[in-house]
Formats: structure tokens, C-alpha cells, sequence
């Protein structure tokens, strides 16, 4: 019954390495990038700390313009540049280009909102101290909104496990190109059925486990 | 110890016309005063307490704290200043994910006192406002009058000249608001630190305040001393600051 399954077995396994070496490359990456690029989104915003309207009207226009793109087209649109950075515009590492160059404004715009939601009289408390404005986006902006920074962290996850999988596409492997090689092409519904059982499987453990990190770094309630 | 001089202060209002919040405003507050700005909300009070620490920077005017012109300072020198000017607000503005000492510690790190030597001086500050047995819990745990409690105890960490304090007993119960006035008293009173007070809680002036200004459409309309029993309230809005009675009364624009 189960002997597609099984016969697939190691090919799943390799599939959802791959898949597991896309997020662990792209995740992070979003964090380095996605955080500081926020935080100026945060800053430059008309009413905010720094008056730079016009910094503020590139940095939001970059940022919607990459967020525009269809993942599918994106990942096409910048091959040559996926080429010079990794060498080649196949596989896995080369999947992980796009998904990286997606997920940095996308996380920006996520760390942008978490930021807002802070309490503005927390931030004037603390420039009443004499608090210079590392102190603040440090000590107090990234300490407020922890818990929600860890949120998106999460969501992004969640959403760039979905995206991985468009990855087959250039050769990219992983778990989404596996299913369409045995669950499509050879018509196997059972292994297709079995990927998405361990998809959402994955879903429900990365969603408990961020849900249980923001409740540790959440002391608001 | 701080002087405000013909302090104007306009807001941009999205209908274009801006919102004069503050009109030529001038305060003389000496060392060791409880100094109360009353009136009622939208008058610009908040706005002229705001300009001592140049939380809200005057469009015109002078503001002198401890013999400085605050408005002639650079940003590294304002902060610097701003570190002798502690300062409470009506909704606290704690650090939600710090502990109650944490919160106390936060001033002095900002400041740059050394961890071993904070220790002390926070613990010194808990005590003042009666909260050492609540070191380590977080304001989601405390109630109102605990959480400014905190606030003060924080204000004091940098052994502040002066302390600023935006409708501190507004967002706490009729019952705590005696509580958090008797902690500002003993905070004057024993460590000589000059008060501010914006309220519109004339019970408030009535209990700690020595000097007044009534503030009415951003200007202050009188000023006076709260010992001195020949004065009379002339402008409308004293006389029924001095009542303090809920008057029933559907035109709200009555005295606004």
C-alpha cells in the first residue's frame, strides 16, 4: 500500500534537506538584512525620528517595487544576477538568491509595522532620559517589540516554506519539486498526498514553536 | 531653577491652519516649588511642561533650567541635561518587558553608570516609593498607582534637580492619587527636588502645589501663590477651577 512511498523514501529525505537548506540560508538572511532595513524604514517615516523624506520615498519605493513581483517571476526576472552571485542560475543555492532577495523587504516591512506598534509615550520616556537614538532603537524599539518581531520570524517561515517549493523550477530540488515529479508527472496521488501531510506537518511545528518563543519574550500581559 | 519666557508653540493641523497649542507663555519656578499647571485639556499645558525638556521644541521663546538655556544646547549636551530632569506621565510609559527593576536600571544605563554601582542606587529608589518587594515583576503585574510608582522611583535614578510630571494621578483611581501626591511631597521635601505638575485635577493643586498658573486656549490667564488667602480668582475658569464641581451642563464649550 504504501510502496510508492516507500520507493521514494530517500528521495524524500534528499528533498526535504534541500528544502531545510533553502530556509536556513533565507531565513536568517531576512533577519541580518530585513531588520536594519525596517528599523531605517521606521526612522525615515514622515513624523518620525529623521527627517528624510526623500531617503524615506526611495528605501518605501525599493521596498514595494521588490514586494511586487510574483515569486515565480522574480525568481526568472534575475538570473543573470543570481549567475553572478552564485556562478550558476541552477539549484539549490541558486534558488536561495531570490528567495533571499523576497524575503529582506518583505521582512523590513514586517519589522517596520512591529516597530510602530510600540508605544510612542515608551520612546518619549526615554528620550526625556537623555537616551540617544541607538539607546533607543536598541534598549527600547527592540525590546518592546520582540515578541512581534519573533511573530514575523515565524510567518516568514511559514510563507518561505511555500515559496521553496517554486524553487523546482529552476532545479532548485526540494520538497514542492518532488511532489510535482511523482505526485504530477507520474500520476502517484498517494506520495503526493504523503508531501503534503509532511508539509503540514512542518507548518504546525513551526507555528507552535514560534507561537511558544513569542509567549517566553511577550511579558505585556 | 527654571524659567520659561513668552514660550509660543504652533501645530501643524492637517486642515492646514496651524494650532496655536502654546501663546507667549511665561513661568518663574523656583528651587524646591511644587509648581501646578492647571487647566483643562487642550489648553496647552502639557505642550508648555513639554518645553522644559525640550520634549516639544518652542517655535519662539527662552527656556532656562538650572542657570542653562536649554535651546542653545547641541543635541549631546540636551541629552546630558535632560539626565538632572526626571520626568512621569498620565499612562507611566514603562518598559512592558522589564522587570520593575530593570525599569529603574534603565535611566542609569542610559546615563552610563557602571552595573556594580547601580545596584545600589536602584534599590535606593525602590525603597523611596515603597516598591522593593516588587523588584522583579513586570508593570503587567501592577497596578496603576504601583506602575507610577515605578515611574517616580525611575525619574529619580539620575538624582534629577528637577522632575516633571504630565497628569501623574489622571490615569489612577480617585483612592491611589493621595498615595502617588504624598510620595511627590516626601520627594520634595526630602530631596529638595523641584515639581512640576500639569493637572487638571484642581484637588491635586489644592494638596502638594505652593505656586499656580491656570492656563486657558494656551495662554496662562493667572498665576498665583496658594498661601496667599487675599487672592480671587478672576478668570472664569479659576473661579470654577476653585469650585472644582461637576457642573451639569450639555454646552461643553462652556469654559473651553
Amino acid at each position: 500500500m504504501f510502496d510508492n512511498i516507500i520507493y521514494a523514501g530517500p528521495e524524500i529525505v534528499q528533498a526535504l534537506g534541500e528544502t531545510f537548506y533553502m530556509l536556513i540560508i533565507t531565513i536568517p538572511l531576512a533577519v541580518l538584512f530585513g531588520t536594519p532595513l525596517g528599523t531605517l524604514l521606521y526612522l525615515t517615516r514622515p513624523g518620525s525620528f529623521v527627517k528624510a523624506p526623500k531617503f524615506y520615498l526611495v528605501l518605501n519605493g525599493l521596498v514595494n517595487l521588490v514586494r511586487s513581483f510574483p515569486f515565480l517571476i522574480l525568481m526568472i526576472a534575475i538570473i543573470p544576477i543570481t549567475r553572478l552571485l552564485v556562478g550558476t542560475a541552477l539549484g539549490t543555492t541558486a534558488a536561495t538568491v531570490p528567495m533571499v532577495i523576497n524575503a529582506v523587504p518583505y521582512f523590513a516591512r514586517f519589522v517596520e509595522q512591529t516597530l510602530l506598534e510600540v508605544n510612542r509615550g515608551v520612546v518619549e520616556a526615554a528620550e526625556s532620559m537623555g537616551a540617544n537614538r541607538l539607546q533607543i532603537i536598541w534598549k527600547v524599539l527592540y525590546l518592546e517589540a520582540r515578541s512581534g518581531i519573533a511573530n514575523c520570524i515565524t510567518i516568514i517561515t511559514v510563507s518561505f516554506l511555500s515559496y521553496s517549493t517554486v524553487a523546482g523550477l529552476v532545479g532548485g530540488g526540494g520538497i514542492g519539486d518532488f511532489a510535482i515529479r511523482y505526485g504530477y508527472y507520474r500520476y502517484q496521488t498517494d506520495v503526493m498526498f504523503f508531501t503534503v501531510i509532511l508539509m503540514v506537518a512542518f507548518v504546525q511545528v513551526f507555528q507552535f514553536a514560534g507561537n511558544f518563543i513569542v509567549r517566553k519574550l511577550d511579558k505585556r500581559l | 531653577m527654571i524659567t520659561l519666557q513668552q514660550i509660543d508653540k504652533a501645530f501643524q493641523t492637517p486642515e492646514g491652519e496651524p494650532l496655536k497649542a502654546v501663546s507667549s507663555a511665561s513661568l518663574q519656578i523656583e528651587e524646591g516649588d511644587i509648581y501646578g499647571i492647571i487647566g483643562f485639556s487642550g489648553a496647552g499645558k502639557s505642550t508648555l511642561l513639554r518645553t522644559i525638556n525640550l520634549l516639544e521644541r518652542p517655535d519662539s521663546g527662552k527656556v532656562i533650567v538650572d542657570g542653562q538655556d536649554m535651546l542653545a544646547l547641541s543635541e549631546k549636551e540636551l541629552r546630558q541635561a535632560r539626565m538632572s530632569i526626571g520626568m512621569i506621565f498620565q499612562h507611566f510609559n514603562l518598559l512592558n518587558n522589564r522587570t520593575v527593576y530593570e525599569n529603574v536600571s534603565f535611566p542609569l544605563e542610559i546615563a552610563g553608570v557602571a552595573k556594580a554601582d547601580r545596584k545600589a542606587r536602584i534599590e535606593e529608589c525602590l525603597r523611596i516609593v515603597g516598591l522593593e518587594d516588587k523588584a522583579n515583576a513586570y508593570p503587567a503585574k501592577l497596578s496603576g498607582g504601583q506602575k507610577q510608582r515605578v515611574a517616580i522611583a525611575r525619574a529619580l535614578a539620575n538624582g534629577p534637580k528637577v522632575l516633571l510630571c504630565d497628569e501623574p494621578t489622571s490615569s489612577v483611581d480617585p483612592s491611589t492619587t493621595g498615595s502617588i501626591l504624598a510620595f511627590l511631597k516626601e520627594i520634595n521635601e526630602r530631596l529638595g527636588i523641584t515639581i512640576v505638575i500639569v493637572t487638571h485635577e484642581m484637588n491635586v493643586i489644592k494638596s502638594i502645589c505652593n505656586k499656580v498658573a491656570v492656563m486657558e486656549h494656551g495662554i496662562v490667564v493667572e498665576k498665583f501663590e496658594m498661601n496667599d488667602t487675599k487672592f480671587v480668582p478672576k478668570s472664569n475658569i479659576a473661579q470654577f477651577l476653585f469650585n472644582n464641581e461637576i457642573i451639569l451642563d450639555k454646552r461643553e464649550a462652556a469654559y473651553v
